[in-house]
């Protein structure tokens, strides 16, 4: 059913049909909506037999979920930024305890400089965590992506974090297609934990594991998670089965057969960077996109691919790793190892910086790309704060 | 004070769990308790308790610690009940998490969160205190033996005042862990209004197990908060740990007394009130105070939290639950 609403208000919904029996609430922008409505839902008698509690921290949010699902129920929270840093011990400590919590991740950048706005630093920030990562591109992707993670997360025994733009999805307001409570119970079946704490059969849970074991335990978690590609993939074919909507899988292709040009990327920008290219595209160009939906595990070899006619790639992406440079840019160019393919960096819309159709032309018209670029940056202030540190004893050649 | 332990088979209303022919053996042997491990005693008897008054409807969530890492070391378990270890600072949440499935599944498993003073009362307190105050069905007890042991006793903020640790080692110019410094958390845990706060310790085996079984069935937000001596980190003989436990109730630096909905409602009182010296010769922690060139200041200042103790839970002259 069609419905006009906000991107948290729509993941809430959609939330609320997975049937989750806890929902802890933590506030943090721009995440915050989502467990209102959830609240809303719980308290309004539309979420039934689920226990919404408002914790005191983020480290609470994420260990109150680590309990209930240890106790058996699916359960659900949502942060962002400084709350997934926060709640980081306990990030790791449900991907190893192997517990199918699902959580959003309304995506910000994180401080100092303090900042509300979007970017996907906090997203990086756990890209080695264990979880299993789905980037969301409209509010629709993100409602579709939700009732995926649940599915997902069950199946492969891991927690799943849906990672939508901060105030870009969480604030905007949408066209939402919204499947009724009778389809999603028929695509997600009640919750089987596979580990309870139960009085009739007495289990310990989450032990310390020695230096005999640990290794085992850590390299079953890496190919657990290599064969989760082809749960993502199967869950999204199932979902597109029954909903007739492809927002799911592990990558999303925008005219790759004639492309030569290809720009990789992650969450909304893409919706931008199509709009872009469709325009240069008419011109003459030879542009394509690749979003990538599932960023762990890592779908290198769809990557490859979907990439295997491009000649050069930009992986535009609003993180990097600092004193090294672009993060999804590294991981893009290991799985194009041993192809001739050019790969360059773009670091885009930090800390909610526009990134726009304009930019994007003015770059692609460059036809010698440097190996990484700042979009959009304000030169005099970067070349004034350079000359500054030139003053000090190191020799700094600024690439800027 | 009653001293019914395991021996005690005298009285029936005042047998021990642990008199039982079929006590539930909760926390079983084998384990890697260091000899005299007060904490590995407390554990047995509380959980060994609750389980007893839950028919065995209980499961335990441990902070990390010397009771998680000696009781757990996989594929090693000396729990005979459901139990589950996930951090450091985050058992009171975890505990909430649990409660709240129990109760979405129409489950009545009564759920306890367990660890040392310091999972509680120093990097766990931001969990519990919104475990208390959110009123969530968890009893939460703490084992206190004043120190972090696991890592090799460190001071905590339930470390007394001039006791040697690792962080806080005595010299010519220091003399221990600093006077007026510590965190009262059963204090804290009455200022939270919940339901049901106690203190107890090893020494008294039979009040421990009665405060036990009265929270684990109390509905919202329990605190039971265990004196529990560490032979390695206090310095005594493994022989001495209940004496050593006897000693702090009987000289008031440890006072037994139960709290309800934020006011205390009884205490234990002492038969003959000994001085606060008594219990800190026992311990080498300690063993600094009584030196050639100690400042007798020092044990001036402990008995001075012994004597208010006594004063404010009204211990002394058999005056029973005030």
């Amino acid at each position: 059913m069609l419905f006009q609403l906000e991107g948290s208000q729509a993941v809430a919904r959609a939330v609320a049909l997975c049937r989750p029996k806890t929902v802890c609430a933590y506030p943090i922008t721009p995440q915050t909506h989502i467990v209102e409505g959830l609240g809303e839902l719980v308290r309004s008698g539309k979420l039934t037999d689920c226990e919404y509690i408002n914790v005191e921290s983020e480290m609470a949010a994420l260990s109150v979920a680590i309990g209930s699902e240890t106790a058996g129920v699916r359960s659900y929270t949502a942060t962002s930024s400084q709350g997934l840093l926060y709640m980081m011990e306990a990030v790791y400590n449900a991907s190893g305890m192997e517990l199918p919590i699902v959580m959003t991740l309304g995506n910000r950048a994180i401080g100092a400089p303090i900042n509300i706005w979007n970017d996907h630093t906090d997203a990086m920030s756990v890209r080695d965590a264990g979880w299993i990562m789905l980037f969301a591109e409209t509010n629709q992707e993100a409602v579709d992506l939700h009732i995926q993670a649940f599915k997902i997360a069950e199946k492969v025994k891991c927690p799943v974090m849906v990672c939508v733009d901060g105030f870009i999805l969480t604030h905007a307001y949408e066209r939402v297609d919204l499947p009724t409570q009778e389809e999603v119970d028929d695509f997600l079946p009640p919750y089987d934990p596979h580990i309870s704490l139960d009085p009739k059969n007495p289990k310990a849970i989450g032990t310390m594991v020695p230096p005999g074991y640990f290794m085992e335990v850590r390299c079953l978690a890496h190919k657990k998670q290599i064969d989760a590609l082809n749960v993502v993939e199967c869950v999204g074919n199932k979902f597109k089965e029954k909903f007739g909507r492809d927002s799911g899988g592990l990558v999303r292709e925008y005219n790759l057969e004639k492309a030569e040009t290809v720009i990789v990327t992650m969450g909304s920008v893409a919706g931008t960077i199509k709009d872009t290219i469709d325009e240069l595209n008419q011109k003459g160009g030879k542009y394509g996109v690749l979003s990538i939906v599932s960023y762990r595990p890592f779908p290198a070899e769809a990557i490859r691919k979907a990439l295997k006619k491009a000649k050069k790639v930009i992986v535009l992406e609003k993180a990097f790793a600092v004193g090294i440079g672009g993060i999804l840019f590294q991981e893009i160019s290991l799985a194009l190892k041993n192809t001739k393919t050019e790969v360059k960096s773009v670091v885009a819309g930090l800390g909610g910086r526009a990134i726009t159709s304009d930019m994007i032309k003015e770059y692609l018209n460059h036809k010698n790309h440097d190996d990484m670029v700042f979009l959009g940056l304000n030169k005099e202030v970067i070349e004034r704060e350079c000359r500054l540190l030139d003053k000090g004893s190191c020799d700094c050649k600024s690439s800027f | 004070m009653s001293n019914s332990t395991i021996g005690s088979r005298l009285s029936k209303k005042k047998n021990s769990v642990q008199s039982h022919y079929d006590r539930p053996n909760t926390l079983s042997s084998g384990h890697r308790a260091c000899q005299g491990c007060g904490e590995a005693l407390a554990a047995r008897c509380a959980i060994d308790a609750a389980y007893h008054a839950t028919k065995g409807n209980i499961a335990i969530v441990n902070a990390t610690g010397c009771l998680e890492v000696f009781s757990c070391v996989f594929p090693e378990n000396a729990w005979n009940v459901p139990w589950m270890h996930s951090l450091f600072g985050n058992a009171p949440a975890v505990a909430t998490g649990m409660a709240a499935a129990m109760r979405a599944q129409g489950k009545n498993v009564r759920i306890i969160a367990q660890g040392g003073d310091g999972g509680t009362t120093d990097i766990g307190m931001g969990t519990l205190s919104g475990m208390f105050e959110r009123n969530d069905d968890v009893l939460y007890i703490c084992y206190d033996n004043q120190a972090y042991m696991n890592t090799g006793v460190q001071r905590s903020s339930a470390t007394p005042i001039l006791a040697r640790t690792a962080t806080t080692l005595p010299n010519a110019v220091y003399a221990g862990n600093e006077v007026g410094t510590g965190k009262n958390v059963p204090e804290i845990a009455i200022a939270h209004r919940i339901p049901y706060v106690a203190t107890a310790s090893i020494a008294n085996i039979k009040d421990l197990e009665e405060k036990v079984a009265k929270a684990i069935n109390i509905r919202g937000a329990k605190y039971v908060h265990i004196h529990v001596p560490c032979p390695l980190g206090w310095g005594y003989p493994t022989s001495e740990t209940i004496k050593v436990a006897r000693a702090a109730v009987e000289c008031g630096m440890f006072p037994l007394f139960e709290a309800e909905h934020g006011k205390v409602v009884g205490s234990t009182p002492i038969e003959n009130v000994k001085p606060v010296e008594e219990y800190l010769r026992l311990q080498r922690r300690f063993a600094h105070l009584f030196s050639k060139n100690a400042n007798p200041q020092a044990v001036e200042e402990l008995q001075k939290i012994a004597s208010a103790n006594i004063e404010k839970y009204k211990l002394s002259g058999g005056i029973a639950n005030v």
